[in-house]
């Protein structure tokens, strides 16, 4: 089995996020970019299933930091068997239907059985580019999913519903799927591992053809301003402590 | 191009999602702007009663067997039908399980820009400008589509939901349908409903909830929360991350995809408060906050918060809720 896992590098959310000067996008250059935490899930969710189904990984992605190599060895010492880089000029903050395009055209040519991306990610401000590729590619596309299992050509997908509900699909291969969590939680690959493979593994570059562009324009970018705000404590957690109790006691939920 | 707006109404196991009204309500003071009219379209099989609830201007309920549940494929392949057919100037739908199938494929499909994890929209002079929230509620990104027409997937709660319920002085013309495409060669085939399990803690059912998020660091502290929540009778309940981890069965998120919860006191330990979790707990009486960074989203919907270590904020509240 042929599985292709098309990813995305974001910003790191866990830093501040600066608008940039004309208050249209966001200051790309002073973030650390990390690779979306859905698509951790979908390089976890194709490696179980090759490792049940056999067959081989190929990870792919738009290199829009320069940096996308260390997310493509991770991928390599997490058990993918191969990695492809498509290059050209997309900057960082490239929008979701040029990726997609770009990641269509170059998968095309991989012949997939099983496409597996990430449900979504944070800079999807256009959309989310597993059911793009897969409109592109003319394949079916089932999202928000936290469990596949192949046989004889089909898929057995569970997608989410809200309340833990989940719809039971069957689904001819090939398919597109957005994976929101992998059957088990994404293993590690030891730093040792990773250093090693950067050293010797090879990645396939791909020529990027040109963006396809949002479709629409952003003319303001700002921070939420929050209707209202906690009110904070100060002090150390025997203080915290001390008020979180009080509050407890107060509403009549203490046990006994 | 016509001027009307189309709705995507969901519906599961019998009852139509919020979403649909909120979305209905919106979508027909946009077409108001527009001059058009608000449609809201509705896919079923047997359902045309769930259909007559919608508020809008006109309602259209495509019949077929093939979506009595609802199937990617085929809500795509009708939608891309109806849009290619009646042009619409704007088309509706969730950013929810099923939206988020359906809308940026719709968008390649039927060549229209898509604008995803809208929480605005506006029609100013009669063109229009959506808000989208990204970056996990960090950041608010305005825009505008380039040509006309465009998709917007919209946020649950962003809009009032009564707005789009079918009401006094407002009648909509039900037309039903049987589906203008083939259904009958689908790749996808629905196989059955998984109900969550039970068993389990109900987490809905609980006075007070200890909640915990990514800040809990690892599979070891889980015990800290879990002695907490012991000592006040109650279960721990988590954000995505805890239980994406398997640190915590599915059956205790909270939020988006797990249960929406009111308890009277939701504490929030180490979790940073992504929309998706927000959804789940903001009805919550009152929300205490505990995360060591003082900007985290979840303060902004807390009624008290503090940026001390959680994992020695724990054992600390365990001994005074003993005492």
């Amino acid at each position: 089995m042929n599985i292709v896992v098309p990813i995305k590098q974001i910003p790191n959310l866990t830093d501040e996020l600066e608008i940039n000067g004309d208050g249209t996008g966001l200051d790309h250059d002073a973030l650390q970019y990390v690779l979306n935490e859905f698509d951790e899930h979908a390089i976890e969710e194709a490696v179980l299933a090759k490792e049940a189904a056999g067959g081989t990984v190929t990870v792919i992605g738009v290199d829009t930091t320069g940096e996308l190599d260390g997310a493509l060895h991770t991928a390599l010492a997490k058990g993918a068997d191969k990695a492809a880089r498509i290059t050209g000029d997309f900057p960082r903050g490239t929008d979701s239907h040029t990726q997609a395009k770009l990641l269509a055209n170059a998968i095309r040519s991989l012949s997939p059985d099983l496409v597996l991306t990430g449900v979504q990610a944070a800079d999807d401000r256009d959309g989310q580019i597993g059911p793009m590729i897969a409109a592109h590619l003319g394949l079916p596309y089932v999202g928000v999913v936290t469990g596949v299992a192949v046989k004889d050509g089909k898929a057995i997908v569970h997608k989410e519903y809200a309340g833990g509900l989940m719809g039971e699909f069957e689904v001819s291969l090939p398919m597109v799927v957005g994976v929101q969590a992998a059957h088990q939680p994404p293993r590690y690959a030891p730093v040792s591992k990773v250093r090693q493979i950067a050293k010797t593994a090879k990645i396939d570059e791909i020529a990027g053809d040109e963006a396809a562009g949002a479709g629409s324009t952003v003319r303001r970018m700002f921070k939420p301003e929050a209707a209202g705000h906690a009110e904070m404590w100060e002090g150390g957690p025997e203080e915290v402590a001390e008020k979180i109790a009080a509050l407890i006691k107060e509403k009549g939920l203490l046990k006994g | 191009m016509s001027n009307d707006v189309l709705i995507l109404a969901e519906h599961l196991k019998g009852k139509v999602s919020d979403i649909s009204f909120e979305m209905t309500g919106k979508g027909r003071q946009l077409a108001v702007a527009f001059g058009g009219k608000a449609v809201a379209v509705m896919l079923g099989s047997g359902a045309a009663a769930l259909a007559a609830t919608l508020g809008a201007d006109s309602v259209l309920y495509v019949d077929d067997p093939a979506l009595a549940e609802f199937n990617p494929q085929a809500y795509g392949r009708v939608l891309a039908a109806l849009i290619n057919d009646r042009a619409p100037r704007l088309v509706m739908v969730g950013n929810t399980s099923m939206g988020m199938d359906l809308a940026a494929g719709l968008s390649v499909t039927a060549g229209l820009p898509l604008m995803a994890y809208v929480n605005g929209l506006a029609a100013e002079g009669g063109a229009l400008a959506a808000t989208s929230q990204i970056y996990g509620g960090k950041i608010q990104a305005e825009a505008v589509p380039d040509g006309e027409a465009c998709v917007v997937s919209c946020l649950a709660g962003a809009f009032p939901a009564d707005a789009g319920r079918v009401g006094a002085g407002l009648v909509p013309a039900l037309e039903q349908i049987a589906s203008p495409v083939p259904l009958a060669d689908l790749q996808i085939k629905f196989v059955r409903m998984i109900e969550p399990q039970s068993g389990d803690v109900d987490i809905t059912q609980q006075p007070i909830l200890v909640s915990i998020g990514r800040g809990i660091g690892g599979q070891e502290n889980i015990e800290l929360a879990q002695e907490l929540a012991e000592a006040l009778g109650t279960a721990v309940s988590a954000s995505r991350p805890v239980t994406d981890a398997g640190w915590l069965p599915k059956t205790r998120q909270v939020g988006k995809s797990g249960l929406t919860v009111k308890p009277k006191i939701y504490l929030a330990f180490g979790i940073s408060g992504a929309p998706e979790h927000l959804e789940g707990m903001r009805g919550a009486e009152t929300i205490i906050a505990v995360n060591t960074d003082p900007k985290a989203p979840i303060f902004d919907v807390a009624h008290y918060g503090a940026t001390c270590d959680m994992l020695d904020l724990l054992p600390a509240l365990t001994e005074k809720i003993k005492a």
